[in-house]
């Protein structure tokens, strides 16, 4: 049986004068899942994004919700509607005459009948956890541009809604930080179900907290599917929106985006004989949301960036080359190495993690945190062997069947 | 919008053959103009009316209260300022007028009608318009083009409300007052010019204000002070909250403009309503 989009934009068309930036646009919204539209700059990510929330409307075509059109609901099921929606501006549209405590309690002191404590305990806890505490009664003027995007992402978070729509959340921050901001949304979502649309250009790294891409491209929808169906994808868009967006290297980690991977992965593999093997490393950062949740999104990203560097360049030195999976998993393909090679590598890998890659990412750890703060982490590793005409994907899965602890960061060696 | 543009859904003529009657290509800008001006007003006096009822609300209380301090308060001082002199000015012109015909004994009254009557509730207004209606407008604007009224309407905040109602509120509560307080100050900048530096009669400047002003006359400054305040807030408030729909300017540039549009506008509605609702007093 197919599923019941949440949101269904049929045919939409838009134009601003004699400009048209939508033309017959359509696509599926599913609940519980992070979509993400990605697409050039300019070519109506935000339009498409307003329709949804009724800042703008259609020309044609209708924007369906849970099936009924929501330009035919009464008043009452439209404040239904729009009271299930967040909204995150790409310029993050905060009241500048207003500290970020007032920014962030304004939807609750305006639209619910919560007391003042109550507002005050929900707005602080959002504040807490986009680590904003410190300049919670600043003005938007005097902090950052990263604060104040994390303030537009309270902001958005703080009424709980069913739905929320990020226009580019990460824009102009740096890697640790949009990975954070990425983090937190994934976190976020987790925690309270919510569906989330994205606006972002983050490729690879938005890539691993979505369920679906959608690709806008020349006025229209060219692609609807999942990350790994657009490798697949055979449309102009894809090398163009690829190209300009995706980088060779993943910001954080510096390790290869998953398509350079997999452009090196089949190289390599083409010139061996099919009897060779390779061997798979898989790497998990176990309880990275829990860390990014209880502590700091921004500890949770520097360590896996820590990680990731002690990946490649232990890995890297012996022919080894390594990509971030997802959004807490690494994958390494040695390509000349079968499984008891692989096995010896690893064991050098953890000991010498152990003595000196733990204090590494546990300085990493530090450095983002409180001092009265402490949490535990564990890294684990798993692996298997590959041939190269066996599927990358189950050889990975193995991989991960296999994952067993070899490293855990203890709060009490810090002191 | 600004009344001399066309809205976005105005239809235009298909393009003809035949050339139109000279008539109809002189009164067309006209009727065009006609319409785009009913246009404005009626959304204006809409946008009034959903104000207006947006005030009563317990939420609005403390936005009131802050409204009245920027309107109200912080416009005291120079209210205080262009009263005294105003009624310095008076006193000085009428004692030389009067001086002439042998009437100095009714200066007080001369001098305490203009000001309750006419130039209390215009200048006041006048003034108002200049300090916190261009600021009013200013605001507005930028919270428009920087889309933070789009954000209050995501979080389901009733921009109105939220936005014109207080300033609505505190307007009509801050005009006569501020209004009271010019004529009071400029009757004394009267007294001063006229009594102190001119030597008219002290007693009988007291005197013929207390026996010629009358409660009408007080009330008649109140009502045209009322009416000030209804049409210098909406039309700056107004100015701001559409600053997007210019089509002569965009993002700032469309926030100046609205800016000068709303002190013009004000000024120019406040003198003829002054009119208007003087013929009806009298």
């Amino acid at each position: 049986m197919e599923r019941q989009p949440l949101i269904e934009f049929h045919n939409v068309i838009k134009s601003f004068g004699e400009r048209t930036i939508l033309n017959g646009v359509s696509f599926k919204i599913y609940e519980g899942e992070v979509t993400t539209i990605i697409g050039l700059s300019g070519t109506g990510k935000s339009v498409t994004l307003k329709h949804i929330i009724g800042l703008l409307k259609p020309d044609s075509g209708e924007i369906l919700y849970q099936g009924k059109p929501i330009n035919r609901m009464s008043r009452q099921e439209w404040n239904g509607y729009i009271g299930r929606i967040s909204y995150m501006f790409q310029n993050n549209a905060l009241f500048d005459s207003m500290t970020v405590f007032e920014n962030v309690a304004l939807p609750l002191k305006r639209t619910t009948k919560l007391n003042r404590k109550e507002i005050e305990k929900k707005v602080m806890t959002r504040i807490e956890q986009a680590e904003l505490t410190e300049v919670a009664h600043k003005y938007p003027s005097e902090i950052s541009g990263g604060m104040q995007k994390r303030t537009a992402l309270a902001r958005a978070l703080v009424t709980d809604p069913q739905i929320v729509l990020f226009d580019e959340p990460t824009t102009g921050q740096d890697p640790i930080r949009k990975n954070a901001i990425l983090g937190m949304i994934a976190v976020n979502k987790k925690k309270f179900g919510f569906t989330a649309i994205l606006i972002s250009h983050e490729i690879p790294d938005v890539f691993f907290i979505s369920n679906r891409i959608l690709a806008l491209y020349d006025k229209k929808i060219v692609f609807e599917g999942t990350a790994e169906e657009m490798e697949n994808l055979d449309h102009p868009f894809r090398d163009e929106i690829i190209q300009s967006l995706a980088s060779l290297q993943e910001d954080i980690t510096g390790l290869y985006s998953s398509r350079h991977f997999k452009i090196r992965y089949q190289t390599e593999l083409s010139k061996r004989g099919a009897d060779e093997s390779y061997a798979v490393l898989v790497f998990g950062f176990d309880n990275m949301d829990e860390v990014g949740e209880s502590i700091s999104h921004d500890a949770a990203q520097q360590t896996l960036r820590s990680l990731g560097n002690y990946i490649r360049k232990h890995f890297g030195a012996v022919g080894g080359f390594s990509t971030r999976q997802s959004i807490n998993e690494f994958a390494t393909i040695l390509p000349f190495s079968d499984l008891e090679e692989a096995r010896r590598i690893l064991e050098r890998f953890t000991a010498d993690f152990q003595e000196h890659g733990m204090q590494e990412l546990g300085e990493a750890f530090r450095k983002e945190i409180p001092s009265n703060q402490c949490f535990d982490f564990v890294v684990s590793v798993g692996m298997a062997q590959g041939k190269p005409q066996v599927e990358i994907e189950s050889v990975m899965e193995f991989a991960r069947f296999d994952k067993k602890p070899i490293a855990t960061f203890r709060c009490d060696t810090r002191r | 919008m600004a009344v001399d543009q066309l809205p976005d859904n105005e239809p235009t003529a298909a393009p003809s053959k035949e050339r139109p009657p000279l008539l109809a290509i002189i009164l067309n800008p006209f009727g065009r103009y006609g319409i785009q001006l009913n246009n404005t007003l009626g959304a204006m006096a809409i946008f009034l009316v959903r104000a207006f009822i947006g005030i009563f609300h317990y939420k609005q209380i403390p936005e009131i209260i802050n409204q009245i301090y920027f309107i109200g308060a912080r416009s005291a001082s120079i209210v205080a300022l262009v009263g005294f002199f105003t009624g310095m000015v008076l006193g000085l012109q009428l004692y030389y007028v009067m001086n002439k015909f042998g009437a100095v004994g009714f200066l007080g009254t001369a001098v305490a009608l203009s000001l309750i009557r006419e130039l209390g509730p215009v200048l006041t207004a006048i003034m108002i318009t200049a300090r916190a209606g261009s600021a009013m407008t200013a605001e507005i604007g930028i919270q428009r083009i920087s889309e933070q009224i789009d954000a209050l309407y995501t979080m389901r905040v009733d921009a109105l409300g939220y936005l014109i109602s207080p300033r609505i509120a505190a307007g009509l509560i801050s005009f006569p007052i501020l209004t009271a307080f010019f004529d009071l100050v400029g009757i004394l900048g009267g007294y001063l010019s006229g009594v102190i530096l001119m030597g008219a009669n002290a007693g009988a400047y007291t005197y013929r204000i207390d026996a010629s002003v009358e409660w009408l006359d007080v009330r008649g400054g109140f009502i045209k002070s009322i009416v000030f305040a209804v049409l210098v807030i909406t039309i700056c408030c107004f100015q701001g909250y559409f600053t997007h729909m210019r089509r002569d300017s965009y993002g700032s540039k469309s926030v100046s403009l609205s800016t000068t549009s709303a002190v013009v506008l004000s000024c120019v509605m406040i003198l003829i309503s002054d009119y208007v609702v003087t013929s009806f007093l009298l």
